[in-house]
């Protein structure tokens, strides 16, 4: 049995990763914002098999709160096992770019606040000499693209930050893994159309637990996202400049 | 976005809504005072009762409230697919009490059709199961049960979602030794033998007859009934995922009246004895077809129209010869006409079911299939039966009116509450309700 921090756990992806975990007879600790939606995915995973559910109201942006809720978490848990980073939001490209303050506001949800839960934890996760640190980035971080660059600049930030993460704590028994979903049909992106890169959040997060069982370092969500991005990397700027991505 | 039912017809623009928890859904009635919007599930329903100009999906309620292992009693968020439902409770000696064909509907939208199973005969529908529900009406949460806001619940079980967005439902279990049924087939030769068979079997726990509805003459209504029991042992297991899909849309011409003849009849000559018995899982028994993922693309892009009836059961041999000879005569078979005895409906204003025979239809959608079923519409109706709510796309207001007679109560129910302004599918607006 193992002991489980999601951070964002009511997110899609988050759920449905809470949902695997319940089912293997695991203890979670889920910590989010909104605590009404938070007792019904606690009450949802009891049912489902979970050994023990707790769950505390966590805003990213109270970076002040940050330490001690997570100490409350490795005081009652005694050992985390996995910690999933999965809060985050969808900035609309155009907003940001029409106001530095939309901008800054996204870059700090998206990027700062991770930085400063990734901290606390990857020193408890040092001091525990065990577990597994897994975070949500995106495909978006690889490159920028005028479609969406302050999210995945921020994503990209938070992907260089895990991957030092990772140099450090190597050889110190944790493990560090990002993970970086393609499209993904959530409540985050109901606006857009659907199409056939589309993946439900069920998939995301089973390829999420299996790359955490298999002590992977990095993962695309679905696997061909790491064939498109090896190619949006790699295209030559006076092609790519080109393109409507 | 565009959005049809599982038959694929009609299509219709809908603005998309997924709210992720109660108040989000309230927030939405408010925000849409003059509607029409309608709650919406897996899309499994075949017509146009889960279309609307907005569309309020319960994709994201789907949170297991409690479950009583001891007693049976689970309460869950109304997007809970039976599938899910079904995954937790078997392994734990438990089931559903009343299923439909496909596990692929969510638990509100079980409520909202009523569903029968092919155990209507003595456990009656979906509803017969429910404790309580709690809807989002237009005034407000409410909380319904048989005995608290009887009217509302007795409305809301079959009311098609038009009496508000569904959140939460609790039901009472059956409890299972085994994951298997005991399953016999029995081979016969007419319509006479088909419905005298169901009605000798009628204690059988389980009971439905596939009928061969493109032989005609003498062979008239020749059926395999599969009749069923819960099995004493063999484990409890889940877990039969979808092993075909039917990847796009198979052209119009696969499907005419040879290849419909020639597979009604490899299917009925494809069992050789008059009686067989043997052991199977319970998804294949309940849920044959949810093996062929998106089956609905192998009537063409053109989609299909299912057609689900019932007559009384004085009507019997008499009234389902009448139907099926109009069937046959239009070579519009199907690859599956299933028919079934219905035991005593219930009291809920729209619910379907009533004592006597159900015959449920694919047809592919043509022009003449619309002429066909609105001359079968007639003669149902003229033998005192009606047409199913969640197969239906195309019934006219008067022929509803005249074969739903809860249908002013439910209305007059709709406004009290405030529904009437908010709550509308295409097919309520068609209906006249």
């Amino acid at each position: 049995m193992n002991n489980v921090l999601i951070i964002g756990a009511t997110s899609a992806i988050a759920t449905a990763v809470a949902r695997i975990y319940a089912k293997r007879g695991d203890s979670l600790y889920l910590l989010a914002r909104d605590e009404s939606r938070l007792l019904k995915i606690t009450d949802d995973l009891r049912v489902r098999g979970a050994s023990e559910v707790y769950s505390a109201r966590f805003d990213a942006q109270e970076f002040s709160s940050h330490e001690s809720v997570l100490d409350r978490v490795f005081s009652l848990m005694k050992q985390v096992d996995v910690v999933i980073l999965a809060h985050g939001t969808l900035p609309d490209q155009e907003a940001c770019q029409s106001s530095v303050e939309v901008t800054l506001r996204e870059i700090e949800v998206n990027a700062l606040s991770s930085v400063s839960v990734l901290t606390h934890l990857a020193n408890s996760l040092e001091k525990q000499g065990s577990g597994t640190l897994a975070a949500i980035t995106s495909v978006a971080g690889d490159r920028g693209r005028k479609s969406n660059y302050v999210y995945g600049s921020a994503k990209a930030m938070v992907s260089v930050f895990l991957a030092g993460l990772r140099h450090r704590l190597f050889g110190k028994g944790v493990n560090v893994l990002d993970v970086r979903p393609g499209f993904v049909d959530t409540p985050m992106t109901k606006a857009f159309d659907k199409g056939p890169l589309w993946a439900q959040p069920e998939s995301v997060a089973e390829g999420m637990v299996a790359a955490i069982d298999r002590g992977k370092a990095v993962v695309y969500l679905p696997f061909f996202w790491a064939w498109i991005m090896r190619i949006v990397r790699n295209l030559p700027s006076f092609l790519f400049l080109r393109t409507s991505l | 976005m565009k959005l049809s039912g599982w038959g694929r017809y009609p299509v219709i623009d809908s603005l998309p809504e997924f709210p992720v928890g109660d108040e989000c859904v309230m927030k939405l009635i408010e925000a849409h005072g003059s509607g029409p919007l309608i709650g919406r599930g897996l899309g499994r329903s075949y017509g146009d009762s889960a279309l609307a100009p907005t569309a309020v999906h319960s994709a994201y309620l789907d949170y297991f409230r409690y479950f009583d292992k001891q007693t049976g009693i689970l309460r869950c968020a109304a997007g809970v697919s039976l599938a899910s439902v079904l995954e937790l409770i078997v392994p734990e000696g438990w089931f559903l009490p009343v299923t439909p064909g496909t596990k692929y509907v969510t638990v509100g939208g079980a409520v909202a059709s009523d569903v029968h199973g092919k155990n209507h005969h003595i456990d009656g529908c979906f509803s017969e199961f429910v404790q309580s529900i709690t809807i989002a009406t237009a005034n407000g949460i409410v909380e319904c049960s048989k005995t608290s806001n009887a009217e509302l619940f007795c409305a809301t079980c079959g009311g098609m979602g038009l009496t508000g967005f569904i959140l939460e439902v609790e039901i009472r279990l059956k409890r299972i030794s085994s994951s298997f049924i005991q399953a016999t087939t029995i081979k016969t030769k007419n319509i006479a033998e088909t419905v005298e068979a169901l009605d000798i079997h009628r204690s059988a726990t389980y009971s439905v007859a596939w009928i061969d509805c493109l032989s005609t003459g003498k062979g008239l209504g020749r059926s395999l009934i599969m009749l069923g029991e819960h099995a004493d042992d063999g484990g409890l297991q889940t877990g039969c995922k979808a092993r075909l899909s039917v990847p796009f849309d198979v052209p119009g011409l696969f499907l005419n009246g040879v290849t419909m003849q020639a597979f009604n009849s490899v299917y009925y000559h494809r069992v050789t004895k008059a009686k067989s018995r043997s052991l199977v899982s319970y998804e294949p028994y309940f849920y044959p077809l949810d093996g062929v993922r998106n089956w609905n693309r192998l009537y063409g892009s053109d989609g299909f129209l299912q057609y689900q009836f019932v007559i009384p059961r004085k009507a019997g041999i008499e009234g389902l010869t009448v139907i099926l000879n109009r069937l046959a005569a239009s070579k519009r078979g199907s690859f599956l006409a299933v028919l079934k005895l219905f035991g005593e409906e219930n009291s809920n204003y729209l619910s379907f079911p009533m004592e006597g025979y159900t015959l449920a239809l694919d047809l592919k959608r043509s022009p003449e299939v619309f002429a066909l079923l609105d001359e079968l519409d007639d003669v149902v109706v003229g033998l005192g039966g009606r047409i199913y709510l969640a197969k239906d796309a195309r019934m006219s207001k008067s022929i509803f009116q005249a074969s739903y007679p809860g249908w002013e109560s439910f209305s007059q129910l709709r406004r009290q509450w405030g529904a009437d302004n908010i709550f509308n599918s295409i097919q309520s607006i068609r209906l006249g309700l």
